[in-house]
């Protein structure tokens, strides 16, 4: 029974504390439930047993029961003392995490979701994880506070400016567990998305050694960047089809004058989006807010070249 | 409350029976005329329906925009409107209807309208400060509304910093605005507690009064001991915007969670300024068309007291993953669950009072049982989301959204609709339409479950709420929620059709068309401006129907008239005027 309810509200349980959270959530809707046809089925029943019969109808003059109410405060405070212990125990099991944890930088800023793992090598949009290990995510906004959500794991906890924050998970199958932001950010709040991707061990440990960003041999460069476009965050602020999001498109964009807040006009060539990936402050185009984190030293020299010419192919 | 020693005191007064005209000619309504009469008035029934007009339009124009959101929903990505709007249209819409609907709706309209009826005064204690709040709540409003549309304010309404502090928004005009129309909180609720203490009838002691004045006591005391802290709030952000103090702003050295036990200080707290009264409203609609003794009513009166009490110390349990302690949560969390006890006592002892009744299906009867189904899932899930472990996974998704319109909507706005159509005679001395009423509250009742019922499904399976763009997994769930929202807005369409039907050719309405027993409904209707004619005089509780009518239309005797019948009657001691009766 509680196993039902949990399939048909929750998403699949992929952490090793997702099947207690879903334990409660299902107890605590059976319970309800339950309360509430009784509740229903009283109130249903007294309405048509006890529907007015004449203007002589006589009603009881019973005015209070002392034995009942008690009953009816007690019961429910058992039961909610239940729920509150229940969730007590998970909670402290969710935050508390193992000293052997594998510990992963998380950077959240609008509108994306940095990885950085203990070698040095960054991800952005995708984190990679270990299968059945527990990982340690230690968390810090760049900007304003965001709220790092992986519904499969039933975790969630703030970003915050100005402290780290913690949350931790194990997850015993490999697969794929979608990430959101959950905590209003602005514009790009509802595309500041993520993949959690859960891999064996060795697996894990190849693409941990793999050079980081080289282009996968059996791809063209501009394939390489329409790939590095949905993967490095790009997506959540740049359209490819001409229409306005946060920034300006990419249709169309290479080759074409571009009018800049500082009055001047400039060709969109390489160097101009070379130099709006690294350093995006210094060349503002006219109409748009100067919200673009800077990608220096998130991206190589080749993921450049890549998005350069993914950008030349949207023509 | 009074004690046993008090009781036992007991004073002698003749009265006799007092019989107000079922329609009076000259009424609140018609006495002054011209619309100076009606800006300066300091009756507190007119500006009770100042405060329905402003109210209502409030609620009609953040409706649209709710639909609007519904609406830019139905397609993930874009539908009508750009992210940036959608942004702006669900802060102005939050706002609104937190703000400027839900806080001061039922203690503006019904409060003012109703609590100098219901304890048998002329006027509310200071009229002119009635007034006063009025038009501070009038000023809030516009001061709001106009900063978020001229300042494209999209922080939600919770205004979170440091999102608030760095995004367009202006936090200052816009805390000052919602400040404004807090002060009118803090004045109404001083007013009413004044008045429910100094001005009531003789013989009306504390186990006399109707339900409703229950409500807007433990309403009062919560808007005159919260809202300051909206005052400090306000203060703090001028100082670091105006001094560069650090103190929210993590840029400057504050800390931003600081401003969320702030904002939750106050913000929590205002949840049950906004229930609390709606609870006195189900209690009188039950009783009264259950035609029976509210049972319990010590334990719903006092409970009552109890959740406004309880409602101050459970802030943290919106923060349980912002970033406090492990503690205090743990602590929030249990504070949390006490509330759902009180809350269990009140619908049981209306369960019980249906018990054995006369039962009458009325359109505001249909209501009050709405409200008990509504509430009751919005009080389970409230119960689901202060439990720890699961609220991680819950908090900031559809879940919580779906939750608190169930306790919003289907507890408040439920009551107050409830409320509206059960005072409706009274006020405009009209009747509505029963059948149409009916129509329309089925389209509400449906047109709600059907918006908000799917947002729980979605939330559990992760949905975040304030998301203009959406995984196309919930689309399905989403469109069903659209649905909803259209014959939500019909039902309401319907009530706006038959309610102005009812102003200008409804039938006149009799002073007492329910067989109710509490005072408002012994006057005419709609009431004199001075309410009653005579001093009313409370020797029985405000549920006795198995008495005449009789007995609950006594006055003092005054020397201007003579004959009548007379009746010597013991009443106890308790209200202020006895010591001098």
């Amino acid at each position: 029974m509680l196993d039902k309810i949990s399939r048909f509200f929750l998403p699949p349980a992929k952490s090793t504390f997702a099947p207690s959270v879903d334990n409660l959530f299902s107890f605590i809707t059976l319970v309800s439930l339950i309360i509430l046809i009784g509740i229903t089925v009283a109130m249903i029943y007294f309405m048509i047993k006890y529907r007015k019969r004449s203007d002589d109808d006589v009603t009881s003059l019973v005015d209070h029961n002392n034995a009942l109410e008690v009953t009816w405060s007690i019961i429910p405070l058992g039961l909610v003392l239940i729920v509150f212990s229940w969730g007590f125990r998970d909670y402290i099991k969710m935050f508390t995490p193992p000293s052997d944890a594998y510990e992963v930088n998380v950077t959240a800023q609008q509108w994306l979701w940095k990885f950085t793992y203990p070698n040095g090598k960054t991800s952005v949009g995708k984190l990679y994880v270990p299968q059945d290990r527990p990982v340690k995510l230690v968390m810090k906004s760049k900007d304003v506070i965001h709220s790092f959500f992986v519904p499969d794991f039933r975790i969630k906890h703030d970003v915050l400016p100005d402290r780290y924050t913690n949350v931790w998970f194990q997850a015993p199958d490999t697969g794929r567990s979608q990430i959101f932001c959950t905590q209003y950010c602005g514009r790009g709040h509802s595309d500041m998305l993520g993949t959690v991707i859960v891999e064996p061990q060795s697996k894990f440990d190849g693409w941990l050694k793999e050079g980081a960003g080289g282009k996968p041999a059996n791809m063209t460069l501009a394939e390489f960047g329409k790939q590095l476009y949905a993967s490095q965050g790009c997506k959540a602020c740049h359209s490819t089809d001409g229409s306005r999001v946060v920034g300006p498109s990419w249709k169309g964009l290479f080759g074409r004058k571009v009018d800049l807040t500082d009055g001047s006009t400039v060709t969109a060539d390489e160097n101009y989006i070379r130099q709006s990936i690294l350093n995006p402050g210094s060349q503002i185009v006219q109409g748009y807010p100067n919200v673009m984190p800077t990608f220096q030293g998130q991206l190589s020299n080749d993921q450049i070249d890549g998005i350069i010419a993914y950008i030349k192919s949207l023509k | 409350m009074e004690t046993a020693a008090a009781n036992r005191k007991t004073v002698t007064m003749k009265v006799r029976r007092y019989v107000m005209p079922e329609h009076s000619e000259k009424n609140y309504i018609n006495q002054e005329k011209g619309l100076k009469s009606w800006l300066l008035t300091r009756d507190h029934k007119r500006i009770g329906l100042m405060y329905f007009m402003t109210s209502a339009v409030v609620f009609f124009v953040a409706g649209l925009l709710a639909l609007t959101i519904r609406l830019e929903l139905w397609t993930p990505a874009k539908t009508i409107i750009d992210a940036q709007t959608y942004n702006e249209i669900f802060t102005l819409h939050g706002t609104m209807m937190i703000f400027f609907f839900l806080v001061p709706a039922v203690p503006g309209i019904l409060g003012n309208f109703l609590i100098p009826l219901q304890i048998g005064a002329k006027d509310v204690a200071f009229p002119r400060l009635n007034l006063l709040s009025y038009y501070l709540y009038l000023m809030g409003v516009i001061f709001t509304v106009v900063t978020i549309l001229t300042h494209g304010v999209d922080t939600g309404w919770t205004f979170y910093a440091p999102y608030s502090i760095k995004s367009t928004a202006a936090v200052i005009p816009m805390t000052t605005g919602i400040f404004i129309s807090g002060f009118s909180s803090i004045l109404t609720g001083l007013n009413f507690i004044v008045t429910i203490h100094k001005l009531r009838a003789p013989g009306l002691t504390w186990g006399k009064f109707p339900l409703f004045v229950w409500g807007i006591y433990g309403t009062s005391i919560i808007q005159i001991l919260a809202t300051p802290v909206l005052a400090i709030t306000l203060a703090l952000v001028v100082m670091e915007r105006v001094l560069h103090v650090g103190i929210f702003d993590p840029a400057l050295g504050g800390d931003p969670v600081l401003y969320q036990h702030f904002f939750w200080f106050y913000s929590h707290p205002a949840v049950y300024i906004m229930i609390v009264p709606g609870f006195g409203i189900i209690a009188d609609l039950i009783a009264t068309f259950s035609h029976k003794r509210l049972f319990g009513y010590w334990f719903v009166a006092i409970s009552t007291l109890a959740i406004s009490f309880l409602g101050f110390l459970v802030w943290g349990h919106h923060m349980f993953v912002a970033g406090q302690s492990m503690v205090a949560s743990i602590v929030f969390s249990l504070i949390t669950f006490m509330i759902g006890i009180p809350t269990g006592i009140k619908i049981f002892n209306w369960l019980a009072t249906m018990y054995k009744g006369s039962i009458r299906l009325k359109v505001p009867m249909l209501y009050a049982l709405s409200f008990i189904f509504l509430f009751s899932i919005g009080g389970f899930t409230g119960v689901m989301l202060g439990a720890l472990s699961v609220d991680v996974q819950l908090h900031a998704t559809y879940y919580v959204v779906a939750h608190f319109h169930y306790v919003m909507f289907g507890g408040m706005v439920i009551a107050l609709l409830g409320g509206i159509h059960f005072w409706w005679p009274k006020m405009f001395g009209k009747m509505y339409s029963e059948t149409m009423a009916r129509v329309s509250w089925f389209l509400i009742f449906v047109g709600f479950n059907v918006t908000f019922f799917p947002q729980f499904i979605l939330g559990a399976k992760g949905m975040p709420r304030r998301y203009y763009n959406y995984l196309d997994q919930f689309q399905s769930l989403h469109q069903l929620s659209t649905v909803g929202s259209w014959i939500l807005a019909l039902g309401f369409f319907v009530m706006l059709g038959y309610l102005l039907h009812s102003l200008i050719k409804g039938e006149k309405a009799p002073a007492n068309p329910w067989d109710a027993r509490t005072l408002e409904w012994m006057t005419s209707a709609p009431p004199p401006t001075e309410n009653f004619s005579y001093t009313p005089v409370v020797i029985h509780g405000p549920y006795e129907y198995q008495r005449p009518i009789s007995e609950f239309q006594l006055g003092l005797i005054n020397n201007d008239h003579h004959g009548g019948e007379e009746h010597e009657i013991e009443a106890p001691s308790g209200s202020p005027e006895m010591a001098n009766a």
